[in-house]
């Protein structure tokens, strides 16, 4: 009997342990062939951006070439839409960076009437259908008789990159100690100087990051800047456009830079994240005095 | 003394008034945009699918309610498309995303930052080129079927592309990250603690997953759910890149005759339809969980 009840745990022990073995090789597996997913279309981009293509689709795979590389800006309407698209998202992000900071700040530092119904809104903005929001921009336009260009292009990405902006900002703003400010406003500081002499130095990674988000967003957007820009052409609107007719390799080119600085720039910010964070162990770890 | 306390007071009068409005100084130029350039165009939207006329002629507000059956009439099985490619892309990524957040959160250990990144990295790239190379990767003669083609495997008329099954993974992969960060997000902050006890209690792998860790995770889940099928649902340039005969989604339609057809009452009210649909779903999903997880979503 005790012998019996000794023994029994033992095959399902090993069982267990089979099974676990199994799944510790299931799991990451899986894991893995779903990041290979990702990269997939990353891949191939980056592969057809090298391809000796003469026609005027770029689907088959002919040679290797570094041609596309030599004269990736060789296309006037391609770089002028890359162009745009650059400064379209430079200017709404330098401004919804602005004003979605104002709204982070408020909200982290204050109490008052209507601010659950801006949270309310910020949600709703973030979780609503780009058709929706484009059509309804271009009704806006179109009613008032607001002339698509440029300038609804920005208008527009300005508007749905704030809530991005607020959002990272109060993120970073939740581990920001009240009492430095107003140990900065007791020492005389006006309201303005301890924003920019304390708070902003301490938020700066946020805003940075909320910058960077808002950039991403803006740069990338095809739907609702397709129904604000008229004639204008933006990078993503020119690709679209151009897939009836073929799409020419400099496309791949451009999209291989801009993946390149995107990699640098987040590998470049992890690492530095991370040495500041052993830089500032060391310096908390060593004895003081 | 008298007159320093006179001195202190003012001040203190002045402060409490900038204390007052500061809030309302910081919060004016974002709200006032927002209220302009996002509630209100939904307004406008409304008011142009109750008009009627033409482009030329221009359009009259009339009430004209007749956009709205004639707008469903015609487009419902768009919306059934919509609503059948988004649903199924929403399940295919999460069942893509749980387990790869889940063992990334739990078993990638240190280098969990770095695979976190790995993860996001494709998305550097602009959108409309991603679903430009899965045009590639899935054609008929691409680098995926052609080897299986001309090694017998599949029959030479085989496709891919141009079927519901691209436009579905097309959607899948373009809102991924929208629904592994906040699974993500969800399974980095349970207490580890939890797992030990359940552990210590006895249960095996599968029950600790089944009765701590899933549960504990689905609020992750269903924003992960919400933040994926809205976008899914609406989207038409993987439907028209990835799409062939047959696969059309709202979203086109819509597009379509705004753009192409300029008839903007008919559009705005296939978008309004649209739009109430979605936010159904959101205001059910507040009800249920709040908008906490969406904040952390992002």
């Amino acid at each position: 009997m005790a012998v019996a009840a000794a023994a029994r745990p033992a095959p399902r022990e090993t069982s267990t342990v089979r099974r676990s073995r199994l799944t510790a090789l299931l799991l990451p597996g899986y894991a893995h062939l779903v990041i290979l997913w990702l990269f997939l279309p990353i891949i191939v981009m980056i592969a057809f951006a090298f391809n000796d293509t003469h026609g005027r689709y770029n689907f088959a795979w002919t040679g290797f070439t570094l041609r596309w590389f030599a004269h990736p800006f060789n296309i006037p309407t391609l770089t002028s839409a890359a162009v745009t698209s650059l400064w379209t998202a430079l200017t709404a992000t330098l401004i919804s960076t602005c004003i979605g900071t104002m709204l982070a700040l408020a909200a982290h530092r204050y109490d008052f009437r209507g601010k659950t119904l801006i949270d309310a809104v910020l949600i709703m903005n973030i979780a609503a259908s780009e058709v929706v929001v484009g059509s309804a921009l271009l009704t806006l336009f179109v009613t008032y008789g607001v002339g698509l260009g440029a300038t609804t292009v920005v208008l527009s990405q300005v508007m749905f990159s704030i809530p991005f902006v607020a959002i990272t900002v109060r993120a970073r703003l939740a581990g920001f100690d009240p009492a430095l400010e107003e140990a900065a406003q007791d020492l005389g500081a006006s309201p303005l100087a301890t924003f920019f002499l304390v708070t902003l130095p301490v938020i700066f990674p946020g805003v940075l990051a909320a910058a960077l988000l808002a950039l991403a967003i803006c740069l990338d957007d095809y739907v609702i800047t397709s129904f604000v820009a008229g004639n204008v052409q933006t990078f993503p609107l020119w690709v679209y456009g151009a897939t009836r007719e073929g799409v020419p390799p400099q496309v791949n080119v451009i999209g291989t830079l801009i993946f390149t600085a995107g990699v640098l720039i987040a590998v470049g910010g992890a690492g530095f994240r991370s040495w500041r964070a052993r830089q500032f162990a060391r310096e908390s770890s060593s004895p003081i005095g | 003394m008298a007159t320093a306390s006179v001195g202190i007071r003012r001040p203190a009068f002045a402060a409490r008034w900038g204390r007052a409005l500061a809030p309302y100084f910081l919060v004016f130029p974002g709200a006032g945009w927002l209220a302009v350039f996002f509630l209100f165009p939904l307004f406008t939207l409304a008011i142009t699918s109750l008009m009627s006329g033409d482009f030329i002629a221009g359009f009259v507000f009339t009430w004209n309610i007749g956009n709205y059956a004639y707008g469903l009439n015609l487009y419902a099985p768009q919306y059934l498309h919509s609503l059948e490619f988004g649903g199924s892309a929403t399940l295919i990524a999460f069942l893509l995303a749980y387990p790869a957040a889940y063992w990334i959160a739990f078993h990638a250990g240190p280098r969990k930052s770095a695979y976190l990144l790995i993860v996001l990295l494709p998305f550097f790239v602009s959108f409309v080129l991603r679903t430009l190379s899965w045009e590639t990767l899935m054609g008929d003669d691409g680098p995926i079927l052609s080897p299986l083609k001309s090694a017998h495997i599949l029959p030479p008329d085989f496709r891919i592309l141009a079927t519901p099954v691209a436009v579905t993974f097309g959607l899948a992969y373009t809102f991924f990250p929208y629904m592994l960060l906040p699974i993500y997000a969800s399974l980095e902050k349970i207490d580890r603690r939890l797992v030990e006890a359940a552990e210590d209690l006895f249960a095996n792998k599968v029950e600790v997953f089944r009765r701590v860790i899933f549960p504990l995770s689905i609020p992750g889940v269903f924003a992960g759910v919400l933040l994926t099928g809205i976008p899914a649902t609406a989207d038409f340039v993987n439907q028209v890149l990835l799409g062939g005969v047959g696969t059309t989604m709202i979203g086109r339609v819509i597009e379509q005759q705004f753009v192409a057809n300029t008839n903007y009452p008919l559009a705005a009210a296939l978008a309004f339809v649209f739009m109430l649909g979605l936010l159904a779903m959101l205001i059910a999903y507040q009800r249920l969980f709040g908008t906490e997880e969406l904040m952390r979503a992002r």
